[in-house]
């Protein structure tokens, strides 16, 4: 499995947009990802408190589910977003990072169901939590 | 009783895209994904401005699902502020600079946002419209479909339910 997790971080390390948000793939095994978006405050939804964007959690929810469908033992080359649904349970604390962990819990010959939550220094209280199904594209 | 002469239009164009426009360029993240706002009346229409940065597969190429995600939910929120606070600003009681000045209401909140991906986006300009379908006084629950080149062919549409902020009057007179 080791050539699949090297080459799911190289993937998502060389997505343009995964660069411009500053993520970083801290983990990624057996269908688990983890990573990690800097405080930056051209992500800032409301400047007047310094919030993290909800659309920013979104994308980096997305990528993190993303990876941790490729780095399923089961998994494919690729994968796509079929749908996803994001709660959001509280706003991210101005200056932290943001960590989120995604775990692809049940895959299928054409779907791959993924959990993800985010937190920032506070781990016990989410920032928020997403759903998703995923395609898996044949190799 | 004579009816009262409308506004000139330059004046009403102004009011509407001046407020409009410190609304948007006051969000940081707003600019970082480089969305602008076309406005017809009280009707919006979200341009997400292609850049290479909002790309997530590199090798399609296409735009980044996250992007996708955020972009639908940019034009729910503004959407759903611009159809709150029209009738402040028609009443001349939320002025351009006072949003410039960080005193209009807070945006909504999103409680929840879903999100389907229909086909992949194209490395190129985005547009997207959203419907509040019902707003109460402290819950929204908003569509928006988005589409590339054809109207038609949607690649992705979203619902989500937002929580509304207090908005008091801000000038008692």
């Amino acid at each position: 499995m080791i050539d699949k997790v090297k080459l799911a971080r190289q993937f998502i390390q060389a997505i343009p947009h995964a660069k411009a948000l500053g993520l970083e793939l801290t983990h990624i095994d057996g269908g688990t990802a983890t990573i990690s978006m800097p405080y930056s405050d051209q992500l800032v939804g409301d400047p007047r408190i310094g919030v993290i964007h909800g659309g920013a959690v979104s994308a980096m929810m997305d990528t993190c589910c993303g990876a941790a469908v490729m780095s399923h033992p089961a998994a494919p080359a690729g994968t796509a977003t079929i749908d996803l649904r994001i709660d959001y349970m509280r706003a991210a604390t101005p200056g932290q990072a943001i960590v989120t962990t995604a775990t692809c819990y049940h895959i299928t010959r054409n779907v791959a169901f993924v959990r993800a939550t985010a937190t920032d220094d506070d781990s016990d209280n989410p920032v928020a939590t997403a759903t998703g199904a995923f395609t898996v594209e044949s190799r | 009783m004579a009816r009262s002469k409308p506004e000139p239009m330059q004046v009403v164009k102004k009011r509407r895209d001046e407020t409009l426009n410190a609304l948007v360029e006051g969000i940081p993240y707003v600019q970082f994904l480089g969305i602008t706002f076309d406005r017809r009346g009280d009707e919006l229409t979200g341009v997400l401005n292609f850049e290479d940065k909002l790309i997530g597969n590199p090798f399609l190429p296409a735009l980044h699902g996250g992007v996708t995600a955020a972009f639908l939910e940019v034009t729910s929120i503004i959407t759903l502020s611009w159809w709150h606070l029209y009738p402040l600003i028609e009443a001349g009681d939320l002025t351009p600079e006072e949003v410039r000045s960080g005193d209009a209401p807070d945006f909504p909140k999103t409680i929840d946002f879903t999100v389907d991906y229909l086909r992949s986006g194209l490395p190129r300009d985005a547009y997207a419209r959203a419907t509040v379908s019902r707003s109460g006084r402290r819950y929204a629950s908003v569509r928006v479909e988005a589409w590339q080149d054809n109207h038609d062919k949607l690649f992705a549409q979203a619902t989500g339910h937002f929580l509304m902020p207090n908005v008091k009057p801000l000038k008692t007179d």
